[in-house]
């Protein structure tokens, strides 16, 4: 498997590749070598097609288009396992682990072949686990099981598969995300290690300083295209944020002249062990709130504890100044608030059921107000939100599965209009939809707001939140880090709060 | 001291310890429970349910069950009972491969259509529980078959005599739970068992080809089903259709997950099990000495498989509890 | 944690950009699983009738169907707790038990509502306690029935035995009663039909508990409470096999452990035949009532054409794989 020769040759080199989910083209023709024996990084906002490129390099996903070459070869990875046989390891955030095997047994799974009654040697197996471990330097007895490792321990694993099985590129998307310093600083030196045996590494990270110590060169990518690669000595963090933000403003604005209110949503010390902690904020009526952050930051998981589904472990909650407990989805309602959720798909639409019960969901009392469902009232109801948010269907007796994502998204928030919030959650709503109805989409956020909703709107796009919030709070590693008013707000300063600068201790605003 | 420690936390351990203080309380009651007469006869009550045991505990390592395992034996003894019957010429350890050979296709039927439909295997095998049943009446002509028509060999095979201290059905049932021993921990097909179980997600990329050890389990559980099938015709002399291998099942999952085997896949041992059989059969042997009436021996059955399930999914939850305050202390 | 994008590209695929056209009114009326048991329980008395004349004689087919009745009643309400997306397998079993300790109790001489009132009472419990198992300690309700299945009825034997226990005989022939030339039964099954079928289309309970088996996170997020739903059905479960022993002993006239033994396939038979997903979320009452007399006019085909039980539980068992794959088939065709 080894090849020496022609030593400039690149490892992998990447030409015209591309990617479309559904109609939605998510990579655009990136070309791209990777070097025998450097670290690169790969850099870019949520979305913008780093860890696309890095899936299909791993098998995970096939391109629309484009061709891949290894050592000049052309080559087609179908599924990991090819990859792996090619010398590809892909290293995930939450590594995979069948946590009742024991760790020596996870390095070799998948990797010997022979007959299924083939004697598993536990022993050379034992020593050869131990083997890798020593190797990498960290303490981990080979023989326990998985489960109930630590998430750093679980990727030296992860690691130490990749060197068992000998690979040439080894790619880690996000590693460091859930490490402390000290085992941040462990990875690292088994990465430069890595390198100078001539392996290549691929970094995928948002923590600049971390790129800035470890790697070599650097990709950006934003909106699934390349933009630039190039040394990182080349490049200053301004560079670099610059490059990875540089798109212009979009020109839905928040309608201005919006009187903001009293407070409706008080929120002081929430904390919920190993997801978020001391969190505190206030929200006005009539007030967009945006809440930025990366991928990971608690931001979700705040919202789930404000909405009642994984109710915080301490903090308070106050809702138009009376302190509450919300240990639930159903009391939350009962107070007035409402919560878009991030994954649509999971905890948002009713798939196969239709269009109207969709849209009636949250609202039961309004449609069946002795038990007994009033078709009219429902029906009304349901094409009343329908011309108002502008959805398009062919039927409201339809399953809501069958209508674009756009048009779902907005039955969840007609559902939610129709319980008469007084204080709105949401969570990447505009994630996964077309452009045109995004517009829409700004447009009704605004009304909203301007109809004395307060809003607390959860965005990985910069532009939306600077475009619409009259603040931005920012979080990062279960932390608020930043509270910017709008005026101050730009992509850099949201960035610069959002992205971990020294690993642990993060900065308060 | 952390190895002994090791090994009295073992889920093992507290089964053991629940046979030890369980017999010790009868024999203190029944002083004849301890008799050598008795113990016999609690050897002789559990090899049937100790091989179905074995096939049964893949399947739900591999986290699936078979509800079948009770009709499989039915239908591979009436079968093999059958043959004799037709054919008293052919040798008696003829009907070993015999059954197994039939259990082992019953078992494929529930894997192909679990794998093909996609359809949770509880169902399935509920329905095959009386499909295969309704095929062995059908088969015999709803006949027992009488003591005659069993080649003796075979009836002594499972004598229960001094001259036969170790009856064979013993000594088949020891090399069934040695080669599952050895099936479980010592070949590759055995560990890709556990990992599919262990996280049925991830067994794809990882290269574990689901279909074939989906349908080995399977296989593997109606053949020892199969198996257990003869030897009910050599325990009992006799192969009836509707009483052979009825409720079987349920004494075979009770061991199961008395035996620490978790139904939400991955987890379990032989040995487990073995100690699950075993304490099985000491209460069935103790409930007469003690004037209990075997009526109440499905109800015991029932409960024990309801506080078996109640404590593999407290240890469950409590272990994910450990697992996120961990990483909570370190974020 | 909150979940990274992955899994974004997946739910767009099975999002087409636009809005697919409606189907035809005809194919959503006529192409779903009920139409199966529809077309069949035409079909099947013209095919019965080759063993069974009688088949096609309403009368008769009125009359037999009194001992399908109590398995029908607990199939109704099972079929409501498989749309909610559980299931139970322990309601022969507590229908055995609950039978057995109402005929223990007359037969003691408790007067006969207090005997009701044990009786319905203990199905409750019953019921709860499969609620307890499921709901609160979340357990899989496939396998947590099972163990009550086994259970139940042991308990079942415990208290009587391996003999029957006789009613008294002014309790006897429910069957006998009829009311415009039905058996009382039979009017009691349509009756709570009827009234199950307005639960499930017309209250905000029914479309709650379709949207808890369609998905019961999305239906937690939007407020609904799933586990009180879910009790609330297993507890009525209960209390259902309780009368509906009471139901089956009046006929029978005698009550052993094995009441209703194996019970358990075809109340799951029922609602496979009559279109209800078994991984919940849809299904109908009319298809499981229908179903049930699909059942019932079989079963007595095969009786008359002396099949013996055994022979009918095969047909049985083939017939709750195939009907099973059949509607995850139509439904996979039908719903995007």
């Amino acid at each position: 498997m080894t090849d020496a020769s022609a030593p400039d040759l690149p490892l992998i080199s990447a030409r015209g590749i591309s990617k479309s989910f559904a109609a939605i083209e998510v990579l655009r023709d990136v070309d791209l070598d990777l070097r025998r024996g450097e670290i690169h990084a790969l850099l870019g906002e949520n979305g913008a097609g780093k860890s696309t490129f890095a899936k299909i390099l791993a098998g995970v996903h096939r391109p629309s288009r484009g061709t891949l070459a290894l050592n000049g070869e052309p080559v087609e990875i179908h599924t990991p396992i090819a990859a792996q046989r090619l010398g590809i390891t892909l290293i995930h955030q939450e590594p995979i682990s069948f946590p009742d095997l024991s760790v020596a047994e996870n390095l070799v799974l998948g990797r010997t072949r022979g007959s299924p009654l083939a004697p598993v040697p536990w022993i050379e197996m034992a020593r050869e686990a131990r083997r890798l471990m020593d190797l990498l330097g960290v303490k981990i007895d080979v023989n326990r099981p998985m489960r109930g490792l630590s998430i750093a321990d679980q990727q030296m694993v992860e690691i130490a598969r990749a060197l068992a099985s000998d690979s040439r590129l080894i790619i880690m998307d996000e590693p460091t995300a859930p490490l402390t310093p000290k085992e941040v600083e462990t990875l690292f030196g088994i990465a430069r290690r890595l390198r100078n045996e001539g392996r290549t590494i691929v970094f995928i990270s948002h923590r600049l300083e971390e790129v800035r110590q470890l790697c070599d060169r650097v990709t950006i990518f934003r909106d699934g295209n390349k933009i630039a690669t190039d040394d990182i000595a080349n490049l200053s963090d301004g560079d670099i944020i610059r490059l990875m933000i540089g798109r212009p403003l979009r020109e839905y604005m928040k309608k201005q002249g919006t009187t903001i209110g009293e407070v409706a949503l008080k929120v002081e010390h929430l904390s919920s062990p190993g997801l978020f902690s001391d969190i505190s904020f206030e929200l006005r009526k009539g007030e967009i709130v945006g809440l930025g952050g990366l991928v990971g930051a608690g931001r979700t998981d705040v919202a789930r504890a404000i909405f009642g589904v994984a109710p915080a472990q301490s903090g308070t909650i106050t809702i138009d100044g009376k302190a509450v407990t919300i240990a639930s989805p159903s009391q939350a309602i009962g107070l007035g608030l409402a919560y878009v959720s991030e994954d649509r798909a999971i905890s948002g639409i009713f798939r196969t059921l239709s269009v109207e019960e969709n849209i009636t969901a949250a609202v039961p009392r309004q449609i069946a107000p002795q038990g007994v469902i009033r078709r009219a009232i429902a029906r009304t109801l349901a094409s009343d939100s329908v011309r108002k948010l502008r959805i398009r269907l062919a039927s409201l007796r339809q399953p809501i599965g069958e209508l674009s994502g756009g048009n779902q998204q907005k039955a969840i928030l007609a559902r939610w209009l129709l319980t008469d919030p007084s204080v709105l959650i949401l969570d990447e709503p505009t994630r996964g939809i077309d452009i045109g109805v995004k517009a829409e989409f700004y447009e009704m956020i605004g009304d909203l707001a301007a109809g004395g909703h307060a809003i607390l709107l959860i965005s990985s796009e910069l532009p939306e939140l600077l475009a619409l919030c009259d603040r931005v709070l920012v979080m990062s590693e279960g932390r608020l880090t930043a509270d910017i008013p709008r005026a101050e707000a730009t992509q850099e300063s949201i960035m610069r709060a959002a992205v971990p600068r020294s690993s642990k201790t993060a900065v308060a605003a | 001291m952390n190895a002994l420690r090791a090994i009295l936390l073992r889920r093992e351990m507290g089964i053991f310890v629940a046979i030890i203080v369980f017999c010790a309380i009868v024999g203190i009651l029944k002083p004849r429970f301890l008799e050598l007469d008795n113990l016999r006869v609690i050897l002789l009550l559990v090899p049937l349910i100790m091989i179905a045991a074995m096939g049964e505990m893949l399947v739900v390592i591999a986290r699936h069950v078979d509800l079948s395992v009770g009709s499989t034996l039915g239908f591979a003894a009436m079968m093999t009972a059958l043959m004799f019957k037709l054919h008293p010429e052919i040798p008696f350890y003829l009907g070993f491969p015999v059954a197994i050979g039939i259990g082992a296709v019953l078992g494929l039927i529930n894997g192909i259509t679990v794998i093909v439909f996609r359809l949770p295997a509880i169902i399935v095998t509920l329905g095959t529980l009386y499909l295969y049943r309704g095929l062995t009446f059908i088969a015999s002509g709803a006949r027992q078959i009488d003591r005659q028509f069993i080649p003796s060999p075979l009836k002594a095979m499972s004598a229960n005599s001094p001259s036969y201290w170790l009856p064979w059905i013993v000594i088949i049932a020891v090399v069934v739970v040695l080669l599952a021993y050895w099936f479980a921990n010592h070949t590759r097909l055995g560990r890709q068992v556990y990992a599919l179980g262990s996280n049925p997600a991830a067994a794809p990329l990882r290269g574990i080809p689901v279909t074939a050890v989906t349908l080995a389990v399977f296989a593997i559980s109606g053949a020892l089903a199969g198996l257990a099938g003869i030897l009910y015709a050599s325990r009992w002399g006799f192969v009836n259709p509707s009483n052979t291998g009825w409720g079987f099942e349920f004494q075979v999952i009770a061991a199961v997950v008395i035996g620490g085997v978790s139904i939400n896949g991955g987890v379990g041992s032989v040995l487990g099990v073995v100690l699950g059989v075993l304490l099985l059969g000491c209460v069935s042997a103790a409930l007469p000495l003690l004037g209990i009436p075997g009526t109440v021996q499905s109800a015991i059955f029932g409960l024990v498989i309801i506080v078996a399930l109640v404590i593999d999914q407290t240890v469950r939850e409590r272990g994910v509890q450990a697992l996120t305050t961990t990483r909570g202390a370190r974020a | 944690m909150t979940t990274e994008p992955a899994l974004q590209p997946a739910v767009q695929t099975a999002n087409p950009l636009d809005a697919a056209p409606a189907r035809p009114l005809w194919q959503v009326v006529l192409i779903r699983p009920v139409m199966m048991t529809v077309v069949l329980l035409i079909l099947e008395p013209i095919v019965a009738s080759i063993f069974w004349p009688q088949s096609l004689d309403l009368g008769y087919v009125l009359s037999t169907f009194t001992l399908t009745a109590p398995l029908a009643l607990m199939a109704l309400v099972l079929t409501l707790v498989i749309i909610a997306g559980e299931i139970d397998l322990s309601p022969a079993s507590s229908m055995a038990l609950t039978a057995c300790v109402f005929a223990a109790v007359l037969q003691a001489g408790v007067p006969f509502p207090l005997a009701v009132l044990i009786c319905v009472g203990l199905g409750f419990v019953l019921g709860l306690f499969n609620a307890f198992l499921v709901v609160y300690l979340r357990l899989p309700s496939l396998i947590a029935t099972i163990g009550t299945l086994t259970f139940y009825r042991g308990l079942a034997q415990v208290l009587a035995g391996d003999n029957s226990i006789k009613f008294p005989d002014w309790y006897m022939g429910l069957n006998l009663v009829t009311v415009l030339g039905i058996p009382v039964p039979d009017l009691i099954v349509t009756l709570a039909a009827i009234l199950l079928a307005l639960l499930l289309s017309a209250t905000i309970f029914g479309r709650q508990i379709y949207q808890t088996g369609t998905s019961e996170v999305a239906a937690q997020h939007a407020g609904i409470r799933t586990r009180l739903i879910k009790t609330t059905l297993f507890v009525t479960l209960g209390v259902v096999s309780a009368l509906a022993g009471m139901m089956f002993t009046s006929q029978l006239g005698t009550v052993r452990y094995d009441l209703g033994l194996g019970g358990e396939l075809q109340m799951v038979l029922m609602a496979m035949l009559g279109g209800t997903y078994i991984f919940g979320g849809r299904g109908s009452i009319l298809g499981t009532f229908l179903a049930a007399w699909l059942l019932s006019i079989m079963t007595n085909a095969m009786n008359t054409a002396s099949w013996l039980p055994a022979t009918q539980f095969c047909l049985l068992g083939v017939l709750l794989i195939v009907s099973i794959i059949a509607t995850n088939f139509i439904y996979s065709r039908t719903q995007r």
